[in-house]
């Protein structure tokens, strides 16, 4: 691979890496997959479990690829279905529960935004694999972008009801953002590298794309919080466990089972 | 059975492959090195190269490739069985490679239209199946990723096959990051009207949405410009 400033990241740095894009895909793809048969209208449970597919998706390609990087023989099943919640390196914001509509459309809205920066960021990565993973994602990134941004303003600037929600949810989730551009050691190893965008530098991108929706939508930016949740070093909201209990339950029974 | 690729059949598709050549190489030239291999989008072209039949006698690469093609244009999709593999725009490359003890065989690319497409799969199975139907087993069937594939990959026949089905086709111009974040003006198949209105984003399957047309009252599926 071509590295801007010459240093091979470590293969643990690029696994760890990988994971936590994939973990973050398959984990918010798993709490979409919750609500099918439980959304507010017909056109609404179809396209959450639509960006639950895209999400899942997603993530098949990335674990199958640090399940490469790793060299252990695991795959994307192994991966998915038989690591522990401190295994798991997803954003802490992707785990958090559904709530009502309201707070499942936040959640997405901040996600989407942040997929849409780094997934643009990876476009012009020095690993070829994860530059072609970003170009497909990125493509249904901006349709999932269309489609929470959307409902955000038909919320925000829609009744008071609907109004006081998404604002009260946008307070509560607020908090786990801060872990979206806090660089730790893999993301500056790979930033270093040119494998990985430099996270410092797309934080006022995403903050810009988010200001601007949110004032179509009328709502308020909460102040930045300093407390920082450590999803992607493992460290976890006990909601992932409860999650994971569901979605592990079948291949943790019977092992290797198919459809 | 196989079907036969006529002249003017060819033709056609050749000005559609130009098209996505130029596309995909407007689009995705710059990046084209990296892990995929070099010349994979002229396979595209491999079919249209006219004088494959003069010579007779031993079959010529262009020939073997064409007749694979042809086997692959029997292949539907699974969900939208109006339309072909081929049309859809997800066979990338057929091609054939001499393994290391000196025999013949066959790869064919393809590329998967929404990431966790549950069809995928399916697609695989079947062109793997009517590949060996027709002969031609033990083919590989690989896919690739770079460059992704984008409505615009619908051939020109697959667009017209869409419409006749009563499925709006794209909108064209998914290069145009504006068409991304709007929603288009999209005419609808039956009566042709634009005074049409989206119900919602997603419909029946990851690639396509749901209108309505309110000139006549219809709702209809439109195949996502993505």
């Amino acid at each position: 691979m071509s590295t801007a400033a010459g240093t091979d990241p470590g293969r643990e740095a690029l696994f760890r890496y990988v994971l936590r894009l994939g973990d973050t895909s398959l984990v918010l793809g798993q709490r979409l997959g919750e609500l099918v048969g439980h959304s507010p209208a017909l056109e609404e449970d179809l396209g959450l479990a639509n960006l639950s597919l895209d999400l899942i998706g997603q993530a098949r390609l990335l674990l199958s690829y640090a399940g490469e990087i790793e060299g252990q023989g695991r795959d994307e099943d192994e991966l998915a279905f038989f690591r522990d919640a401190p295994a798991f390196l997803n954003l802490t914001l992707a785990e958090q529960p559904n709530g009502d509509f309201g707070r499942t459309i936040v959640r997405q809205f901040l996600l989407d935004a942040w997929q849409l920066e780094i997934f643009e960021g990876l476009l012009g990565s020095g690993d070829a694999r994860l530059a072609g993973i970003a170009a497909k994602a990125i493509k249904e990134t901006r349709y999932h972008f269309r489609f929470s941004s959307g409902w955000l303003v038909r919320l925000g600037d829609g009744t008071e009801e609907s109004h006081r929600r998404v604002q009260d949810a946008l307070h509560e989730l607020w908090r786990f953002t801060t872990e979206f551009f806090a660089a730790d050691d893999v993301d500056n190893e790979l930033a270093a590298a040119g494998v990985a965008p430099d996270l410092s530098a797309l934080q006022p991108r995403w903050l810009a794309r988010v200001d601007e929706v949110l004032k179509e939508a009328t709502l308020a930016r909460p102040a930045p919080v300093a407390y920082q949740w450590h999803g992607k070093r493992g460290v976890h909201t006990e909601h992932l466990g409860h999650m994971l209990g569901e979605m592990q339950h079948l291949q943790r029974t019977y092992p290797g089972a198919q459809w | 059975m196989v079907t036969i690729v006529t002249p003017g059949r060819a033709a056609a598709e050749s000005h559609d492959n130009a098209r996505l050549r130029a596309q995909a190489s407007a689009e995705f030239g710059a990046d084209r090195g990296g892990a995929a291999p070099s010349g994979e989008c002229c396979d595209w072209g491999g079919r249209d190269s006219g004088d494959a039949h003069a010579a007779g006698g031993v079959p010529t690469t262009d020939d073997r490739e064409r007749a694979v093609w042809a086997v692959l244009e029997s292949v539907p999709d699974p969900e939208i069985p109006v339309l072909t593999v081929v049309d859809l725009g997800i066979v990338r490359h057929v091609r054939w490679w001499t393994t290391a003890d000196g025999k013949p065989q066959l790869h064919v690319g393809i590329t998967p239209t929404y990431s966790g497409c549950p069809a995928t799969e399916v697609i695989r199975g079947m062109i793997r199946a009517a590949l060996e139907r027709e002969g031609y087993a033990g083919a590989v069937v690989e896919e690739v990723l770079s460059p992704p594939w984008t409505s615009d990959w619908l051939t020109e026949a697959g667009r017209r096959k869409l419409e006749s089905f009563g499925i709006a086709p794209p909108e064209r111009s998914v290069s145009n990051a504006r068409h991304l974040f709007r929603a288009p003006v999209v005419a609808c198949p039956r009566c042709g009207s634009h005074a049409s209105e989206k119900v919602s984003e997603f419909g029946s399957t990851p690639c396509k949405a749901h209108y309505r047309c309110t000139a006549c009252l219809e709702p209809f599926d439109y195949f996502k410009c993505i």
